[in-house]
């Protein structure tokens, strides 16, 4: 068990020193989120105020759009003189790769995240900000749902033509759940009469979303990853 | 075998073709729903079109798990087909859906619980078939990973989309209607069988078919060898 989390530590933190070696994936994801809020404030915003309710709503297809961006991206930075077929020769179990790279993602959408929800209480004037730690709460859930299905997905279109295409496609539709308990959490919270009780609701049908998809992506990537 | 399972896909055909052809005569026969009139009509096709789609879901889901974990082929072209079946039966629902909600809802959708978690899985199922239609060699498998985390999703996009105010007829209908519209209980059973022929009609003949493509690749390949 040990060594299993150690192998994944290990490939998260190879990716992050990746990474760090060029900025690449931060620096296009954040400017590409900004991009997203800024064109959704255009659409969105009229005499200086904000439509009811949009702001939720904008956070979270900003964090949707940025992170399949990054997902695309880090998996593509595998496909490089077949780094994805070395990493599967390793003699560890394969789930603790998929892992590694699971947490290497959600690290990257959670720094994305931040810069969002600052821009969002900007161009908004959103009180996002009212329960911080509620909302830090969705967001967290909300992600790593996103990136379990997304890692595994991203992963295994590796292998596929049309794979920049075949990712939204496949990926949205099975992470509706979590942008509806995303929106709807956030809502809940920003409203003139906040409904706390609703926030943790969906933040609870967030952490059960996680709890399967994590175990169901830990259980399928073997095969899945096998030719 | 051959011989024997098209007999008995002749003999299901006939079925459904004599059932299909029965029910509209049961329909016009059943009473009107007191407050919807005729437009209610449509839920002898409605309702048994949606079945029939979570049938196909369940068996795509189970037959995917089956291919990933024991490799089998077979298991594999059922899950294709099932997942086909899931999408023509979805698309039947979403039609005669629409129908009746703009006569009994005025408008052609609403984002009620059931409508969304239909499009929703219907959405996942269009992605299966692009998946194995784009992907290239070796989408099998990811079409397998998906079927499964779309099977796996159907409670969180239920529970998800019935937090919002669901205006859908309820389910508790159809359990009671032999008590309370006993003139309405058989037409339904009869549709609801009909499609569960038509629907194992459809599958024999899909799986014959990827069945005879498969026989034709092995004889290119023995061909070429």
């Amino acid at each position: 068990m040990r060594r299993f989390f150690q192998v994944a530590w290990l490939v998260m933190r190879k990716d992050l020193r990746v990474e760090t070696r060029s900025w690449e994936m931060v620096s296009t994801t954040l400017f590409f989120a900004v991009s997203c809020v800024l064109v959704f404030s255009f659409a969105f915003v009229r005499g200086g105020r904000a439509i009811e309710g949009a702001a939720s709503g904008i956070l979270w297809i900003a964090v949707a759009f940025s992170g399949t961006l990054a997902l695309g991206r880090a998996f593509e930075r595998e496909r490089y003189q077949d780094a994805m077929r070395a990493l599967l020769m390793a003699p560890v179990e394969r789930s603790a790769i998929y892992l590694g790279k699971l947490l290497g993602i959600v690290l990257l959408m959670a720094t994305v995240e931040v810069v969002v929800v600052v821009a969002i209480v900007f161009t908004f004037r959103a009180p996002l900000f009212a329960y911080p730690g509620y909302l830090a709460a969705l967001l967290a859930t909300g992600t790593v749902g996103f990136a379990t299905v997304g890692t595994l997905f991203a992963a295994m279109l590796l292998r596929t033509r049309s794979r920049g295409v075949l990712l939204p496609i496949l990926l949205y539709p099975v992470t509706f759940p979590v942008l509806i308990a995303g929106v709807g959490g956030t809502v809940a919270l920003m409203g003139a009469d906040p409904n706390l009780d609703l926030a943790r609701f969906w933040t609870a049908l967030l952490l059960f979303f996680d709890a399967v998809f994590l175990t169901l992506a830990l259980w399928t990537f073997e095969p899945v990853m096998t030719e | 075998m051959m011989a024997m399972s098209a007999r008995l896909f002749s003999g299901l055909l006939a079925v459904a073709a004599i059932m299909f052809v029965g029910a509209p005569i049961l329909i016009v026969g059943a009473p009107y729903e007191s407050t919807m009139g005729l437009i209610q009509k449509i839920f002898y096709f409605h309702v048994p079109s949606w079945i029939a789609m979570f049938l196909a879901v369940f068996i795509c889901g189970v037959s995917s798990a089956v291919y990933l974990f024991r490799g089998k082929a077979s298991a594999d072209r059922l899950a294709a087909t099932a997942a086909e079946l899931a999408v023509l039966f979805g698309l039947m629902g979403l039609t005669t859906g629409p129908l009746w909600a703009i006569k009994a809802w005025g408008v052609w959708w609403q984002w009620d619980a059931r409508l969304t978690m239909a499009l929703i899985l219907e959405l996942i199922f269009i992605a299966y078939i692009m998946l194995r239609a784009y992907g290239g060699p070796g989408s099998e498998k990811l079409a397998a990973g998906l079927a499964l985390f779309g099977m796996a999703n159907v409670p969180f996009v239920y529970i998800s989309v019935n937090v919002w105010r669901t205006i859908h007829p309820t389910t508790d209908v159809l359990p009671n209607l032999s008590a309370s519209a006993p003139g309405m209980f058989w037409p339904i059973v009869w549709c609801f069988l009909a499609f569960l022929v038509l629907f194992g009609v459809l599958l024999m003949a899909r799986m014959r078919l990827e069945a005879l493509r498969a026989r034709i690749d092995a004889i290119h390949l023995a061909l070429e060898a």
